[in-house]
């Protein structure tokens, strides 16, 4: 009579989780972008002596951040299995509002607040638009795109607005903490960034994110309320938008119709190197900011040295198509060699 | 059938809508409708019907190419540096060649979305990237301008035949191989097969990676035969040449009715939309619009044209109890 199992046991258990060996924490994309960073670190500083400088280290940041904090709201949609293409359009239309404001004389927190209520505007519409429609969001926010920045040339034709409060411009361009050196922007990246990770990786919204990238059908019939989520996502993107796009035209003090053109595509790229895989559902935050981080000092070292800007490009295309193709064609030789151990009597 | 016919009568309603905008504009500024200026919105338009058409397939079988515009600006620049080392080179095979550039360059885009499988946005993101700058690398940043391009290289896209311009004419050849291709070959009604459903493709025998290489592969091609005309035809050849014209052409195609989901979009209605967009530029200065309504005109018409098009695909949705589906069958006899 004894071996009978008790019947609410399972007889096979279910983890939470795959377990994981060591050789799998070594080939995860975290650890690998991690190495990437180590080596290009290296690398710079081998190349130039003046790269280990903490107030040009410190400049650095200031090429990446606004970018940066836009690539947090982008990754969330993409994880959610869409896509905002209008974020840089979102940037010139909230620049542009700014400077309207600015004539009637604001002061740096209204600025901020206009930009930001614009850039959330920007992205209900898209949300609106994805969600009520159920349009694919890579072709509307191709056409917000031209729409946005379209109405931003119509404002300003060929002028530019280069009249900002000095209290404003000092946002940008100065300093906030002394020592270490630190701008406005790299802060509230870091800050943001630590809320996005435990929003996405600690609770349950986060889980409802990767629900609906993994799958909206079973999301939905899941009881997650997905397209109010992804309106969600959309308001988020295009408010940090706004909020990149006070700090944009606080550190260069002004706006013309073509600010931040082609920044989507940058913005892409740091979410996909990050790992977020673009037909949704994996990808991690720590993924996207060291990314961010990489980018940002291949672009910086490479400055350093003296390699135009457009050629720096061509770096930054390889290291994409490569980042994504070597862990992909790695696994496969290692498929292959297991296969052929196996097949060996 | 009834997709089929659907479809069809979308592309009447663009091309009514189109002639209804043609002849609204002629009312306000009656030179627009000489045949001169008409036949002028023809030739500015007739590389973005090329390039639309050449996106099409892309987008049939669920994939994007967003690196046509640099491709067409690294073609064009290799092409006018060739011109200049070899002036007595004949203009045919210019076009050969600046149709094998961009057809190399197409096919790295499809190798590495066929054989390495990453996904088609990511490779022509990063490839977008690289090309542009291929294009300051070969020509060390500088401007060609046409004093150094010869006499032949030029004159071609100038040249017309019956009253049309040589832009015109390959645009219509382009066109016409490719409803030929799409609608006549095995080959190309598989991209519609592949598009539509990929699994069951798949089961009936269709190699999605050959596919994957061979659209690719065309629309670097078109991209690159684009890229020579487009340097000869402005006299002109520098990095940023065509910058962010991808997006464009992918709007002609949505303009035009192609679907982003894959497996839907015709020959004509990809012409149709790029000649909407064509038509919106060029009335723009003829009634006095500022030319800085252009981009935000053609946001909200793309906009428009999607919203249109998915209710028309609209399905009456998925009817489940057996009664409903009574109900419907009657109701439809």
């Amino acid at each position: 009579m004894s071996g009978a199992p008790p019947v609410d046991a399972p007889r096979h258990p279910v983890p939470d989780r795959a377990p994981q060996r060591l050789s799998d924490k070594l080939l995860r994309w975290e650890t690998v972008l991690l190495m990437l960073l180590v080596a290009v670190i290296l690398l710079d500083t081998v190349l130039s002596p003046y790269f280990l400088d903490i107030d040009n280290l410190s400049d650095m940041t200031q090429t990446f951040s606004e970018k940066a904090i836009i690539a947090l709201g982008m990754a969330l949609l993409i994880l959610a299995r869409e896509i905002d293409l209008s974020v840089s359009a979102i940037v010139a239309l909230g620049s542009l509002a700014m400077g309207l404001c600015a004539a009637y004389g604001a002061g740096p927190v209204e600025l901020v607040a206009v930009a930001i209520g614009v850039g959330a505007l920007c992205g209900a519409f898209n949300g609106m638009l994805v969600t009520r429609f159920g349009l694919p969001s890579i072709v509307v926010t191709i056409g917000t795109m031209s729409l946005f920045r379209g109405i931003a040339q119509v404002i300003l034709g060929d002028g530019a607005i280069t009249d900002y409060p000095e209290a404003f411009t000092n946002l940008g361009q100065n300093v906030v903490v002394r020592m270490p050196p630190l701008y406005l922007g790299f802060i509230l990246f870091v800050g943001l960034a630590f809320v996005f990770a435990l929003v996405l990786h600690r609770t349950i919204w986060g889980r409802m994110i990767y629900a609906i990238g993994n799958s909206p059908e079973a999301a939905r019939y899941s009881g997650i309320p997905v397209n109010r989520i992804r309106l969600l996502l959309f308001v988020l993107t295009g408010a940090l938008s706004g909020l990149a796009s006070a700090l944009l035209t606080a550190r260069i003090g002004s706006m013309r119709p073509n600010i931040a053109l082609g920044w989507e595509l940058d913005i892409v790229t740091m979410v996909v190197l990050g790992g977020v895989a673009i037909s949704g559902g994996s990808g991690t935050i720590p993924g996207v900011v060291i990314a961010v981080l990489v980018l940002g000092v291949a672009t910086y070292g490479l400055t350093l040295v003296n390699v135009p800007g457009i050629v720096i490009n061509i770096v930054l295309g390889l290291l994409l198509v490569a980042a994504i193709a070597l862990p992909i064609i790695a696994r496969r030789a290692l498929g292959a060699m297991g296969a052929m151990r196996r097949m060996k009597p | 059938m009834s997709s089929l016919s659907a479809g069809r009568s979308r592309e009447a309603v663009l091309a009514a809508i189109i002639l209804a905008l043609v002849l609204a504009i002629g009312m306000r500024a009656p030179v627009f409708l000489s045949l001169e200026s008409l036949n002028g919105v023809l030739t500015d338009t007739a590389v973005l019907v090329m390039m639309s058409l050449a996106q099409m397939p892309v987008i049939l079988i669920r994939g994007i190419d967003l690196s046509v515009a640099a491709n067409l600006a690294l073609s064009g620049m290799i092409v006018a540096l060739l011109s200049i080392a070899a002036p007595a080179m004949p203009v045919a095979a210019i076009l050969v060649i600046a149709s094998l550039v961009g057809a190399l360059l197409g096919f790295v885009n499809g190798a590495l979305v066929a054989f390495v499988g990453i996904p088609p946005i990511v490779v022509t993101l990063g490839t977008l990237a690289i090309y542009r700058g291929l294009v300051f690398v070969v020509s060390g940043g500088e401007w060609i301008s046409s004093d150094k391009m010869t006499k032949d290289f030029l004159d071609f896209p100038h040249a017309s035949w019956l009253g049309l311009s040589s832009l015109v004419w390959l645009a219509a050849v382009v066109a016409v191989s490719l409803a030929v291709f799409l609608g006549r070959t095995r080959t190309g009604r598989g991209l519609y097969a592949v598009g539509g459903n990929p699994v069951a493709a798949r089961y009936c025998g269709i190699d999605l990676s050959h596919r994957q290489l061979l659209v690719f592969t065309l629309s670097g091609a078109v991209a690159g035969l684009c890229g020579y005309l487009w340097v000869a035809r402005f006299g002109i050849a520098y990095t940023e040449i065509a910058l962010g014209f991808e997006l464009n052409v992918i709007a002609a195609c949505v303009i035009g009715g192609v679907s982003i989901g894959g497996g839907v979009g015709t020959v004509v209605g990809a012409m149709l939309g790029a000649l909407f967009l064509g038509v919106i530029v060029n009335a723009l200065p003829v009634i006095n619009v500022s030319p800085f309504w252009q981009t935000a005109i053609s946001g909200g018409v793309i906009l428009g044209a999607i919203i249109v098009n998915a209710r028309s695909e609209y399905g009456a949705g998925k009817l489940i109890l057996p009664e409903a589906r009574r109900a419907a069958a009657k109701d439809g006899s």
